[in-house]
């Protein structure tokens, strides 16, 4: 269909933004890339009365490390962080992941900051977020803050934004040296939302896991981490025994829905496959030294 | 309805025009400009056939408003190739009978355009993955695939 008539705002800055959004209100939403809210516009499942173009705002595809993080601008496209060396250099998983996000013509627009807001459960880069701990930047009328990933995203296509609020920057903390990683999902067809995914990392020394994250995306209203089992293998050499325990506690720890494309069982059995594959990944890229984040 | 002027190129050919801001880039083809050569099917960003070339790189045009176009560069299935003069991608798909209906034939031309660009499409499966995104319903894509695979590998000859 065609999507409903609103006014039409370019904002130049950051401050133009929040104030066109303040003085808007409910009937005002930001657009980047377009690319989560125009689909949801010519379905009409959203009808803003005024759409504020953020494209503007900020230098696009801003990427840059800083003060022991990897500072991404909100308006980076998708594709720009799949291809940015600095990228693939501390974070391979996220660089990994990107191909993953629906389809090169989608990801050449599509921007990280709208990603992130729009929340869908079973997008790759809100459970990188949270894999990662990256640190939401935002702004708004009242001024900036900093909200941490995992307290970002509160529900399906729900998350700590307030009203007039725009996501500016994510800050990615490196990895600590010897950190391995994994990426894993399945999805019908290449680019189709998965119907369960899992990422990790493996921060090794000796022999053992001395730090292990886990995030699953596709099992319910959020990206979420596995914290039981991270527990679970923390300080185990990720033997087979361990990693078989740590999926039975992730599998209990999820409550995947059941829709068309897969029953909440299947979707809980993928969560542990894929996330039993993706620890295997990451622990053989630490023996390989291929982690990525190493100083 | 306010109207807002934008002003962008089109294969080559500079347009000034005033449109809603809802006016997808795709419809502003279409019947502002006359291009039909961009399909359009789902309307929204599922089916693959609108997809054009914008500033360089493959997009949805039913997922972009003409608005936010002002400025850019778009390239159609029109600025590929003419009659008597195909574009080399356009020979293979005739070469491989990569069209049947032709429905999804621009779209699936302007997304291997920027695929060629992009990736190395060293294998089918990169190929098929990289095509994921557009739909034949004929589902002729065995010959799709074989057209793009021949453009591949003749790369090195100008593909752009």
């Amino acid at each position: 269909m065609k999507p409903p008539a609103f006014k039409y705002v370019a904002a130049g800055s950051v401050e133009e933004a929040t104030a066109r959004l303040a003085e808007y209100g409910d009937d005002a939403r930001p657009i980047a890339g377009g690319q989560s809210l125009v689909p949801m516009m010519n379905f009409r499942l959203v009808s803003p009365a005024v759409l504020v173009d953020i494209r503007r705002i900020a230098p696009p595809d801003a990427i840059e490390e800083a003060d022991g993080h990897v500072r991404v601008g909100a308006l980076t496209r998708h594709r720009a962080l799949e291809t940015s060396p600095l990228v693939r250099e501390r974070f391979p998983v996220l660089a990994a992941a990107m191909g993953h996000v629906a389809h090169l013509a989608i990801r050449n627009r599509g921007t990280i900051g709208g990603s992130l807001c729009h929340a869908d459960p079973a997008a790759e880069l809100p459970a990188l977020a949270v894999l990662l701990d990256a640190r939401i930047h935002t702004a708004s009328c009242s001024g900036e803050r900093i909200v941490e990933a995992g307290s970002f995203f509160e529900g399906a296509l729900w998350t700590a934004l307030e009203d007039g609020e725009i996501v500016t920057r994510i800050d990615f903390p490196l990895l600590r040296p010897g950190t391995g990683w994994g990426f894993r999902e399945f999805a019908r067809r290449h680019g189709d939302f998965a119907l369960a995914g899992a990422a990790a990392t493996v921060t090794g020394s000796a022999g053992r896991a001395v730090e292990v994250r886990i995030a699953l995306f596709g099992v319910g209203e959020t990206p979420v981490r596995a914290t039981a089992a991270e527990a679970l293998l923390t300080g185990t050499g990720l033997e087979p025994d361990a990693v078989a325990a740590a999926v039975d506690a992730l599998r209990n720890a999820i409550d995947p829905d059941d829709d068309l494309h897969a029953s909440a069982e299947y979707r809980r059995h993928l969560a542990g496959v894929m996330a039993e594959r993706a620890l295997g990944d990451a622990w053989a890229r630490v023996g390989a030294g291929a982690g990525g984040g190493a100083a | 309805m306010e109207r807002i002027d934008i002003g962008l190129t089109v294969n080559g050919v500079r347009h000034e025009r005033q449109v809603e801001p809802r006016r997808l880039l795709s419809d502003f083809l279409r019947e502002d400009l006359g291009l039909t050569g961009t399909h359009v099917g789902c309307e929204h960003g599922v089916c693959g056939a609108c997809t054009v070339l914008l500033d360089g790189d493959s997009a949805r045009s039913c997922l972009t408003f003409a608005v936010q176009c002002d400025g850019a560069s778009v390239r159609t299935v029109e600025g590929l190739g003419a009659p008597g003069a195909l574009h080399p991608l356009q020979e293979s798909f005739r070469r491989h009978h990569a069209l049947q209906c032709g429905f999804c034939t621009p779209g699936m031309l302007m997304t291997a355009l920027d695929l060629l660009a992009k990736y190395p499409l060293a294998t089918d499966d990169e190929i098929r993955e990289g095509l994921s995104g557009n739909l034949c319903r004929c589902t002729g894509y065995v010959n799709i695939v074989n057209a793009i695979r021949e453009t591949a590998a003749a790369r090195g000859d100008d593909t752009g």
